[in-house]
């Protein structure tokens, strides 16, 4: 898993899509507006930051498109839960904002090459795992079966509908189930852990992602555990307070270690014995 | 039975730790019942006589609620277990059930089981232990579903 390499200071990038996808969602797609930035890794973040307000880390959500190694296009899918997010969901094509980053560490989904790949996300989670479907369909054949199976409250909160089809269309095994299904809903209803043992998939070859709530994320390894997915190829990504990204305020601290450094993410085995530690 | 049945009952994980002797005895019990999309398997307060093994396709977990219909609360897929309501007093389904697509199920007869369960201890533990953890399971999902843990903070009923 890469390391982070952005700095503190904010590049000016400025919207040129904005996508809605739920009533409280949007994908932004942002092109940079001076130098770009190096470019980012499947799994790691940049800090948005809406001019006048604040700054928040979002998730890349899918995969750059520039071939000379820098962050010429950037996408990012985001929630309006507080400020700086209703903001950034309130910015409209044209508008500039700030961004920082790369930071983190990445999927590494590569070193999944010969493997089956599992990927388990949930709610807004589903944002950070996409280029890894992403990366693993540009060059199918290197890997085994692939599954995601997803998780969201509602059918009205389903990132990707579109996406989610075509996937499976493309041969992924697509899993789909929700907390609480509207009139005409006629997928699955239940905890996305409750799709795993119905999956298809071997589990002593397998590498798997993990994407959501941090007690979905519990589970679901639980279950994957169960399955027979060793720990050590099972990763998750984890989120606290990120602020500098750059492993210098500690704000993001989680016990040995400094999320926005040495996660989000990080290996089951390391990751574990730290999420159920109370106070941390 | 026929070893036909032994087998399909085999193939899916959720016997797998029955002794050949006690899935026998089991498996003399079952037969394959397939459901149309649509038809219901039982409902709530009928007498809870049977259970099922999924072997293809889903069902559904209902509760009518007057002036909203059956309302879904849990799926369960292919390998699942359907029924546990004829293993505990008061033998009634606390539930509906309802085939979401074309089922195939191995469906076994839950008064015999109990009444094996009943007369031989080694049996009645070996199935305990089978479907406790299929109860706690069912517990800890409907905990998580309560946790609305995809909710934004507010809808959540944060500040």
């Amino acid at each position: 898993m890469s390391a982070a390499t952005g700095s503190a200071l904010p590049h000016p990038y400025r919207v040129v899509s904005r996508h809605v996808d739920t009533a409280d969602t949007v994908t932004l797609e942002l092109d940079h507006d001076g130098a770009p930035l190096p470019g980012f890794a499947p799994g790691q973040f940049a800090m948005l930051t809406a001019f006048g307000i604040g700054e928040v880390p979002i998730s890349l959500c899918g995969l750059p498109e520039a071939s000379d190694g820098s962050a010429r296009r950037l996408t990012h899918t985001l929630r309006a839960v507080g400020a700086v997010t209703r903001a950034l969901h309130a910015a409209t094509p044209g508008t500039v904002i700030g961004v920082r980053g790369p930071f983190g560490t990445s999927w590494d989904v590569p070193s999944a090459a010969g493997h089956d790949v599992v990927i388990v996300a949930g709610g807004i989670g589903l944002a950070p795992v996409r280029p890894i479907l992403q990366t693993v369909l540009a060059e199918r054949t290197r890997y085994g079966e692939v599954v995601l199976l997803v998780g969201a409250r509602t059918p009205a909160d389903l990132l990707y509908a579109d996406e989610l089809r075509r996937w499976a269309a493309a041969g992924v095994q697509v899993g789909v189930t929700v907390d609480r299904p509207s009139d005409g809903w006629t997928g699955h209803v239940g905890v996305v852990p409750a799709l795993i043992p119905a999956a298809r998939f071997d589990p002593g070859r397998t590498v798997a992602f993990v994407c959501g709530p941090e007690v979905m994320m519990r589970f679901t390894a639980r279950a994957l555990l169960d399955r027979g997915v060793p720990a050590d190829r099972l990763r998750v990504s984890l989120e606290r307070n990120m602020r500098c990204g750059l492993g210098w305020c500690g704000h993001c601290q989680l016990g040995p270690l400094l999320l926005c450094r040495d996660g989000p993410v990080v290996d089951y085995t390391r990751a574990e014995p730290l999420m159920t530690v109370r106070e941390l | 039975m026929t070893d036909d049945l032994l087998s399909r009952v085999a193939r899916l994980p959720f016997f797998t730790e029955l002794s050949p002797a006690h899935l026998g005895q089991l498996c003399a019990t079952g037969r394959p019942v397939p459901y149309p999309a649509g038809e219901r398997l039982f409902a709530e307060g009928g007498t809870a006589d049977r259970f099922w093994l999924i072997e293809t396709g889903s069902a559904a977990l209902d509760l009518r609620i007057p002036g909203r219909g059956d309302q879904v609360v849990e799926t369960l897929a292919e390998g699942s277990v359907l029924g546990w309501s004829w293993l505990h007093a008061p033998y009634r389904w606390q539930f509906g059930a309802v085939a979401r697509e074309r089922l195939g199920t191995i469906s076994f007869d839950g008064v015999s089981v109990r009444e094996r369960c009943e007369t031989d201890p080694a049996f009645g533990y070996a199935m305990l232990r089978l479907f406790t953890p299929v109860i706690t399971a069912r517990l800890h999902a409907t905990r998580l579903r309560l946790l609305d843990l995809y909710a934004a903070p507010a809808q959540a009923g944060t500040p």
